[in-house]
């Protein structure tokens, strides 16, 4: 996480965006709609991680915020004569604002303590969303959503998915490469000398919290475009169980490492589950190989083959 | 400078401070030695927030400072190192002294600025005077316990203090290194006008660099005063120096 920006890793970035950008012309629909619905996961992940790697909060219910992102957008379209596009807008603005007023009452609390109060009042946002029938359509949720024209086919939702997502993540890694990423860093490692060099911790971590629910939001946002509906179990507790565990799958000290544990949950998911409904009984397996194998991630794990500066002492540590 | 009047600190019952007197004034380099358990430490946690007195002032520069969390008492001026280390270990030997800069310069909330380029030249001058250059690019959980110890020091400077505090500041460091950061010690003092407020074990150290010395027992001031009334008086040599003043 914190590794310089390199001309190596740009160019590398930049040649896979620009496969990414000619791929839909030579895959099937559904394969297109696979990736898409990586990206959308991969922020989500990504955006986790925000707070979870680089600020070592246990941020355990963070589906809540993509939900609320969804949901924000479903409901502007559906519920409301305005543009659809003002939805788009509104969706980081309002998980944010939710971002905001969970995380004012957690962040008095630490580690654990913090991660459970916040899956309860995260659960409780997802209880009224699965109760409020007349509003958020209760555990039937919203179908057919009639997203813009220009994105709702499958490749207007892939390039739409693909666009955002990657100036969301530009926009991550500048921000954990920020004076305020190092500060978060800071405050993981050591919360007590932080406050002791002047830095208010709770209000670095509320603005962490907010900064991460704002782009599972978005995020969430890509889902309505991609699927056309939104259903409570966006923002269940198991969803955000899911996402923790592709920030250690992939990496949690690595910016892209999430992305990547993304991609292989959800394509694990999807022909994993073709063949049994207990799919994550290969979850389980693989999460255990890797627990043993690759406490890095397997991004974290590829990072220390070959950049091996600063990286291993962190294993050392452990 | 500072003053710190009656202050009592209680843990379950258990007075750690019961009366503690100290007045530090500008330039000065104050010593506060006792034996272990004497409330040292404890008395420093109070000073700068780690720590919220039960009763007693404490006041720096005109102001009670008593009972404010850490972050702000940083912000008026004191900056502290710890007995035990207390660094930030993932983070490199620049970064560790970098964020504290960052948070000096009211930085920490930047979002958008690179931080590489931020802090530069102040951060580079802090690790240059205190001998760590060779080492900026080390991740700092690997230094060795000294050096360690040091990087303590670095961190306390980022934030430009007005009044240093150090806890123990050679404890587990060889002699040698012991010899460096008294050194360092003086430099700070005499060509940058820091403040500095210590406490320490080795009284060899403490009485080559200390203008005054305050002794602690029990939680309680004994006595506070120029080094050579504090070696003269019995009572702390019955408690403290033993045969050796």
């Amino acid at each position: 996480m914190i590794k310089k920006f390199s001309w190596k890793a740009l160019f590398i970035g930049l040649a896979v965006f620009v496969l990414l950008l000619f791929v839909p012309r030579y895959l099937p629909r559904f394969q297109i709609y696979l990736l898409a619905l990586i990206f959308v996961t991969g922020l989500l992940a990504v955006s986790l991680n925000m707070v979870l790697g680089l600020g070592g909060m246990y941020q355990f219910h963070h589906a809540v915020f993509y939900g609320i992102g969804a949901y924000t957008v479903a409901l502007v379209i559906t519920k409301t004569s305005v543009s659809p596009w003002l939805g788009f807008i509104a969706a980081p603005i309002v998980s944010a604002l939710f971002s905001f007023i969970i995380g004012i009452i957690c962040v008095r609390l630490s580690k654990l303590y913090f991660g459970m109060l916040q899956i309860s009042l995260g659960s409780l946002v997802w209880a009224v969303v699965f109760r409020w029938y007349s509003f958020t359509g209760g555990d039937d949720g919203i179908h057919g959503i009639p997203v813009p024209d220009l994105i709702s086919s499958t490749s207007g939702a892939y390039y739409f998915s693909l666009a955002v997502t990657a100036l969301c993540l530009v926009i991550m890694f500048r921000i954990v490469n920020s004076p305020f990423g190092r500060s978060f860093q800071a405050v993981r490692d050591n919360p007590g000398r932080s406050e002791a060099i002047g830095i208010n911790v709770k209000h670095l971590q509320l603005t962490g919290m907010v900064i991460a629910g704002a782009f599972a939001g978005v995020s969430g946002s890509l889902f309505v475009v991609i699927e056309g509906s939104v259903f409570p179990e966006l923002m269940f507790w198991t969803l955000s169980l899911e996402i923790t565990i592709m920030c250690l799958l992939g990496g949690w000290f690595t910016f892209l490492g999430p992305m990547l544990g993304a991609a292989i949950i959800v394509l694990l998911r999807t022909f994993v589950g073709i063949y049994t409904e207990y799919w994550t009984m290969i979850l389980g397996i693989v999460l255990m190989f890797l627990i043993l194998f690759l406490p890095q991630g397997v991004l974290g794990f590829f990072q220390e083959k070959f950049e091996t500066d600063g990286i291993k002492t962190i294993r050392e540590e452990k | 400078m500072l003053l710190v009047k009656d202050v009592q600190k209680s843990f379950d019952g258990f007075r750690a401070v019961s009366d503690a007197q100290l007045k530090v004034e500008k330039g000065e380099v104050v010593a506060v030695i006792g034996p272990n358990g004497a409330g040292k430490t404890t008395l420093f946690n109070l000073v700068t927030g780690q720590l919220k007195p039960d009763s007693g002032e404490i006041i720096f520069n005109d102001e009670n400072i008593a009972g404010m969390p850490p972050y702000e008492i940083c912000r008026k001026g004191i900056s502290r190192s710890f007995q035990i280390v207390n660094i930030f270990p993932r983070l490199t030997v620049f970064e560790n002294v970098r964020v504290s800069v960052i948070s000096y310069n009211k930085r920490t909330f930047n979002l958008f600025s690179k931080a590489e380029n931020v802090a530069v030249a102040e951060t580079e001058e802090i690790i240059e005077s205190l001998g760590l250059s060779e080492k900026v690019k080390r991740i700092s959980g690997s230094l060795s316990h000294g050096d360690q110890k040091v990087l303590e020091m670095a961190i306390a400077l980022g934030n430009r203090p007005e009044l240093l505090i150090l806890d123990e500041p050679t404890a587990g460091m060889s002699p040698e290194e012991t010899l460096a950061t008294l050194e360092l010690m003086k430099s700070l003092s005499r060509e940058r006008g820091i403040t500095i407020l210590f406490c320490e074990h080795d009284m060899e150290l403490v009485f080559s660099i200390a203008n005054k010395i305050m002794v602690m027992q029990h939680g309680r001031t004994i006595i506070e005063g120029h080094p050579d009334v504090v070696r003269s008086n019995r009572e702390v040599q019955e408690a403290y120096l033993g045969g050796e003043a």
